[in-house]
């Protein structure tokens, strides 16, 4: 993710781990993304629900279409890891259901971002026109 | 002093509570030290949809990984979330989604330093709820209308 730090910030090097700002701004930053992101995909679930297989297909074959559906899978995972991640730092105190619930939130949302934006992009990309 | 989180027992949690032990420190969640409020409620709602849209998020990979391996499984996917218990996760998901894109904006919001006053606060969380439930309603009435039900 792009820094939104300014030099003098990082000059300075205040707080603790001095990388703790980077989470909060990636959260605020995919949440900013995620409003318009998730009312087009309401509305595009609307659309699917009742195109069919080829309808999906054919959908999927628009440049606009495909190129939405990544970024909000990419930025959606990005933010429910981030989210998730504060959830199991809230309420698992012991180290060994930490680290593992982390080191699990983490694969589940790679594997599942790979997954669905190679998918999205083989339909994309097959789909030809 | 109400109940202590089940895991603040062990060795470790005594060490961190300090000389008076777990029981004089209450451990996040503070579900039951606090008497229940509207601004309470919207923030462990906005936590527990923020949870239910990460199983949400997973069934829109499912979905995705269907399509692109067939017709065949793709309406195997389609069945299920076209099936009754479908259709009810659907309708818990499309709250989730309304709740936490609203409960999302109150946040940015609070982050820009506005609307801390108690009044401001309740009345924001008032209205996001009223706007997840009445988006809900409008987005399964225009399914209804459309014919994607």
């Amino acid at each position: 993710m792009v820094s939104y730090r300014s030099s003098l910030s990082r000059a300075r090097g205040l707080g603790s781990a001095k990388h703790g700002v980077g989470h909060w701004l990636s959260e605020r930053l995919t949440s900013i993304a995620l409003i318009p992101l998730t009312l087009w995909a309401l509305w595009s679930g609307l659309v699917l629900a009742r195109a069919g297989y080829a309808g999906a297909v054919a959908w999927l074959a628009g440049p606009v279409n495909a190129v939405l559906l990544v970024l909000l899978l990419a930025v959606g995972f990005l933010h429910m890891h981030a989210g998730l991640r504060v959830v199991v730092e809230d309420y698992f105190h012991t180290k060994l259901n930490k680290g593992a619930l982390l080191l699990l939130n983490l694969f589940v949302c790679v594997l599942g971002a790979a997954l669905a934006i190679f998918s999205v992009l083989k339909v994309a990309f097959g789909a030809g026109i | 002093m109400g109940q202590i989180r089940a895991d603040a027992q062990g060795p470790e949690a005594q060490k961190r509570a300090g000389p008076r032990g777990p029981e004089a420190r209450p451990m996040s969640p503070h579900l039951s030290v606090w008497r229940w409020h509207l601004t309470m409620f919207c923030s462990i709602l906005n936590r527990a949809t923020g949870i239910a849209l990460y199983g949400g998020l997973l069934i829109l990979a499912a979905w995705a990984v269907a399509l692109a391996s067939g017709p065949d499984a793709y309406a195997l996917v389609m069945g299920l979330l076209g099936s009754l218990l479908g259709k009810l996760v659907l309708l818990g998901l499309t709250f989730s989604l309304l709740f936490h894109l609203a409960g999302g904006i109150r946040h940015l919001v609070w982050d820009a330093g506005y609307g801390y006053a108690p009044k401001t606060a309740d009345m924001s969380g008032a209205a996001a709820v009223a706007f997840a439930v009445v988006g809900t309603l409008a987005v399964w009435a225009l399914a209804w209308m459309t014919g994607a039900l």
